[in-house]
This record gives C-alpha cells, sequence and structure tokens, in this order.
C-alpha cells in the first residue's frame, strides 16, 4: 500500500491554476524524483504534502486514511517532514540546537524545566553517526560547509518516525564532493523505509539516486514512470514541452 | 573510519577557554578591570568606599534596562523607548502613591503601566510586522508626554504614607552594606543569564535573531516571543524606574531623558549584536559598568565633562571593532 496517495489535486490562486488534477503515490523505501521547470507546480505540489497550502480540489490518503492538513506542524505530526531550500538553518545556534529547534529536550518537572543539553548532544552525534557525516554537535552552523549544513538539516527529519521526506533542491548550491555527500544521505534515508521526494533541477543527481521520476509541466504531470524506462534526454523533452505526455 | 567519525563528531569545536578568550565580553571586562586599576594609583579618590558605592549605584540602572535590552537586541530588534518608560512608571508610581495609597499599589499600577506598553510595542511589531525602531521611537514620545499629562509636569517629591519604604528600597543598603539597587540588578542579571542558557524561551530567542524565517518553519512560537521580549524590555525599564524613583526620592518628567542611547550602547559594547543572534546578561553589565567607569574617571582625572561623549562613543566603536577584525580573521 502506498504510503501517501494524491488523487485530484489541484489548487488555484485566484485566477492562476498552480496545480491542475495531478494524482500520484509514494511508497516506502524509495526516491522519487519530482522534475520540472520554474513555476511548474512542483513547489506547490510539496506546500500542499508539506501543509503549507490547502489543495482546492482532491483528496491526500495516508496509508489508507484521508489526510487533512491546516498547518505544517500537523504534517510534522503525521511523520510528513520538509527539507527547505535554504534549509532553515539559524547560524548562531549549534548543530544540535537546530536539529532539535521546536522540539527541544527538557529535563526536570513541572514549571522547573531546563534545557538537556547533554542529552542533545548525544542525540545528535549519534544522528550524525548515523548519516556517516563528520559534524560536530557542538559547533556552531555558522562555521559549516554546504554538505555539513544539510547533514543538519536531514537530521532533523530524523529526530522523530519520519514516514515521507521531502527535499526541496537540496544539492542546488553546494559543491561536487558535497553533492555526493548529499546522496548518500538521501540513500540513507530510502534504506530506512522512508518515502523521499526529491524536487531538484539537476539531471544528474535525479538520476544518480532516484527510483522513479514525475515530470510536471504547468501544472499538470506529465510523466511518472521508473528512472530505468527513461533517460535524461526524454525527461528535457517532458519538461520543454518538447515530448507532450508519455 | 568508524573511530575517526566518532572522534570527529565526539570532538569540541574550542576548549572553554578558547571561547572565552573569544569572546567580546571577556575583553571589556578586561579593560575594565585595567581602568579601575590605573584609576586606583593615578587618583587618591577613585578606590575608597564611597567612590565604589556612588558607581556601583549609578551603573544599576543602566544596567537594569540594558538586561531587557539585550533580549530584545538578541531577537534582532530595538527598544528605543525604555528612557521614556522609566520616566513614565516612576511617574505613576509617585502620583499614585502621593495620592495617599501604600506601596504595592503604587508598585503594581507602575509594573502594570510597564506591561502594557510592551505589549502594545510588541504586537504591532510581531503581529502587525511595524519596524520595531518606528514603534518605539513613536512610543519614545507618547511614554514621556503621559507622564507629563499624569503629573501636569510637576515634580512629585511626597509619596503617602509608604514614603519612608519607599525611599528605603532605593536609598538602603539592607545586605551587607551593598546598596539595594545593586542587589536588585544582580538578581535579574542572574534570572536573565538563567532564561538565555536553560530554558527554551531564550533558546527561541537566540533562534529569531539567527533566522526568523528558520524559526517559523520549524514551528517556534515567533510572534509570542516577540511580544514577550518587548514587554520584558519595558518591564526591566519599570523596575529600573521604581527604584530609581526611591534613590532619588523626587521624580520629575525630563528623568531617563536620552536614557534608551546609553542602554543601547552599554548591551553594544557588552558584546550584543545589533544585527540579531548574539548577546550575554553579563555583557549587559559589564558594558553598563565600563560606561559608569569612563563617566566617573574622568570627573576624577579633572578632564572636562564635556568630553564624556567621546570616550563613551569612542568605547562603543572600539568594542565592536575588536568583533569585526575577529570576524574578518575567521572569514579568511
Amino acid at each position: 500500500m502506498a504510503v501517501l496517495e494524491l488523487a485530484n489535486i489541484s489548487k488555484h490562486f485566484g485566477a492562476i491554476q498552480a496545480v491542475n488534477d495531478v494524482s500520484l503515490a509514494l511508497h516506502a523505501g524509495e526516491v522519487v524524483g519530482l522534475m520540472g521547470d520554474n513555476g511548474a507546480g512542483k513547489s506547490t505540489l510539496v506546500k500542499m504534502i508539506a501543509g503549507n497550502f490547502r489543495p482546492s480540489h482532491g483528496t491526500m490518503r495516508m496509508n489508507g486514511a484521508e489526510l487533512v492538513l491546516h498547518r505544517p506542524v500537523e504534517a510534522r505530526q503525521h511523520g510528513i517532514e520538509i527539507v527547505y531550500q535554504d534549509l532553515a538553518l539559524c547560524d548562531n545556534l549549534t548543530a544540535a540546537a537546530n536539529v532539535f529547534l521546536g522540539r527541544e529536550l527538557r529535563r526536570g518537572v513541572g514549571p522547573l524545566r531546563v534545557l538537556d543539553y547533554k542529552a542533545m548532544y548525544r542525540r545528535a552525534g549519534e544522528i550524525f553517526k548515523e548519516l556517516k557525516s563528520e559534524t560536530r554537535p557542538r559547533d556552531l552552523v555558522k562555521q559549516m560547509s554546504g554538505g555539513q549544513r544539510q547533514a543538519v538539516a536531514i537530521a532533523r527529519t530524523m529526530l522523530s518516525e519520519a514516514k515521507i521526506v521531502l527535499m526541496d533542491e537540496p544539492t542546488a548550491a553546494i559543491s561536487v564532493r558535497q553533492v555526493a555527500e548529499v546522496l548518500n544521505l538521501i540513500r540513507h534515508l530510502r534504506d530506512s523505509g522512508i518515502a523521499v521526494v526529491l524536487i531538484s533541477h539537476r539531471m544528474p543527481d535525479v538520476f544518480a539516486v532516484a527510483d522513479r521520476v514525475i515530470v510536471m509541466r504547468r501544472g499538470r504531470k506529465v510523466a511518472d514512470k521508473p528512472i530505468d524506462a527513461s533517460s535524461p534526454e526524454e525527461v528535457t523533452g517532458l519538461i520543454t514541452g518538447a515530448i507532450e505526455q508519455v | 573510519m568508524a573511530i575517526t567519525l566518532d572522534r570527529e563528531i565526539g570532538q569540541r569545536q574550542k576548549t572553554w577557554v578558547g571561547s572565552i578568550l573569544s569572546s567580546q565580553t571577556f575583553w571589556v571586562l578586561i579593560a575594565v578591570i585595567l581602568a579601575c586599576i590605573f584609576l586606583s594609583f593615578a587618583t587618591d579618590t577613585f578606590a575608597t568606599t564611597r567612590n565604589f558605592y556612588n558607581i556601583t549605584r549609578n551603573f544599576t540602572f543602566v544596567a537594569i534596562i540594558a538586561l531587557g535590552m539585550t533580549l530584545v537586541i538578541i531577537t534582532g530588534g530595538i527598544d528605543l523607548s525604555v528612557g521614556s518608560v522609566l520616566c513614565l512608571c516612576s511617574m505613576v508610581l509617585a502620583v499614585v502613591m502621593n495620592a495617599g495609597y501604600g506601596l504595592e499599589v503604587g508598585v503594581a499600577v507602575a509594573i502594570g503601566t510597564a506591561l502594557l506598553i510592551g505589549a502594545f510595542n510588541g504586537v504591532l511589531i510581531a503581529y502587525l510586522d511595524f519596524p520595531p525602531f518606528v514603534v518605539t521611537l513613536g512610543m519614545l514620545s507618547i511614554a514621556r508626554s503621559l507622564a507629563m499629562v499624569v503629573s501636569n509636569n510637576s515634580v512629585v517629591f511626597q509619596f503617602g504614607p509608604d514614603h519612608d519604604l519607599l525611599l528605603s528600597i532605593g536609598g538602603g543598603a539592607w545586605f551587607f552594606g551593598i546598596a539595594n539597587p545593586v542587589i536588585f540588578m544582580i538578581v535579574l542579571a542572574l534570572l536573565t543569564g538563567f532564561v538565555l542558557r536553560w530554558t527554551r524561551f531564550g533558546r527561541y530567542v537566540f533562534a529569531i535573531g539567527g533566522n526568523e524565517q528558520a524559526a517559523r518553519l520549524t514551528g517556534v512560537p515567533v510572534n509570542g516571543i516577540k511580544v514577550t521580549v518587548y514587554m520584558v524590555s519595558a518591564l526591566a525599564a519599570g523596575v529600573a524606574g521604581i527604584i530609581q524613583t526611591g534613590w532619588l526620592g523626587a521624580v520629575t518628567t525630563n528623568i531617563g531623558a536620552g536614557m534608551e542611547l546609553q542602554v543601547i550602547a552599554a548591551a553594544v559594547i557588552g558584546g550584543a549584536n545589533l544585527a540579531g543572534g548574539v548577546g550575554t546578561a553579563s555583557g549587559a553589565l559589564i558594558g553598563a559598568a565600563l560606561i559608569e567607569v569612563i563617566r566617573n574617571s574622568l570627573g576624577l582625572l579633572g578632564i572636562s565633562a564635556f568630553w564624556q561623549g567621546t570616550f563613551i562613543g569612542g568605547a562603543t566603536v572600539l568594542a565592536v571593532l575588536f568583533d569585526r577584525i575577529r570576524n574578518l580573521r575567521q572569514s579568511e
């Protein structure tokens, strides 16, 4: 059964039809590359899954049960985690503080509860180790490389039992070596049974890591097929409109 | 591989000695201590009990307000209204007590006034997205004007039945000969330091200053926290006003005029970054202390008071200059 199923989802802002009648399914342990030109509706689609927008039409089902999200927090409670394009990190805080931002661990009783630094450093360290990333929990994010920053953002999604991780352009602005690092992080998420949606403009990254590719053009889904059955040339054609639909 | 990864992750970026040496607050503290040592030798009057008593008492009011200001500055905001809020709260306290009410009533009304003003500032800034500079600049004008309205621009020096109690709170020294305002300052500083380091609220204050958008996306209640910091800032000004009223024994409508600039200078000298995200409670105290030591020493050394502004302004720029140099070196 699909972890998440979208049926005939549409979203319009006034007269603008951003997403038009899109249906798709995400499965556990699968990386889906979501591709399309600027304004194709990728971000809008992802923002509906993340609880930022509500669909104008259509339904979402999670493990068979209908899913209605009013706020991003609710998506998180359902195990949907997002890695934002700009990573949403606070440079002035440590890696551990960023990982736990909004869900700090505390100790003590009642109103006398204080931040549990030790537990947060330890848990963050464990996650970084699991991700095989050389990221130190006590370091300030300010001083980190692009790959380490990605690790911090991804580590956030591993705090809870995430079922779906949405990644918005995770490889857009980092060096080649760091891209490899991030792709490994994505494989790691997949291997632990998470459904990953990778939004990217970078064809090589999608073909390196995705199991399936979905292409959107002008709000519509124009392709949804296993990556082995497609090719960069075909996807490029689909994105630009040279190929109408497959 | 596993061992090196473990070691890498477990490593600390800096030792605690290293992090102290790289903090602006530490170097300002050194400057304060060096200045004190120099003045003890250069003058006969500096290292006397009486002068220390004066210094400590003088800088506490700026320091107490700077604690609240530091929270605001860490979130990336600014509160220009603190001087006027101090004046309004003092005046409200004075007028209420002068009308025959007890100290409790006067303090409650004054604190209530401060919280109301802070909430007003905070709601406009957080929910209606006003620039903090504009809102608090407006409040600077409003609060002082209201102080004139409630007192009919008169001087109040009669505080009703609890007159002596009020004067003793501000002017007395109940514990070990330490002036009461200093005790208030130390307690409030410890409280602020604790909140910043050990509570979720404190963590969120830093997060908002670091990246407000990120804080929002990760579920931090940004608006609520912002309103709270402006309320704390106004509260600090109100508390300082109450203590200062007791210390001065009289309230006029021009007390606290221009104080906001001193307070901001103290916070910045102590290491708070006006761009947000950085600041400490101890820094606020040490910054305020440096300003007072400079003021005091100029008098004792027989330098004209006209030079005060130059020295305090110079200290502000110099303190931040060291920080800039360190950042430049780091980014290379």
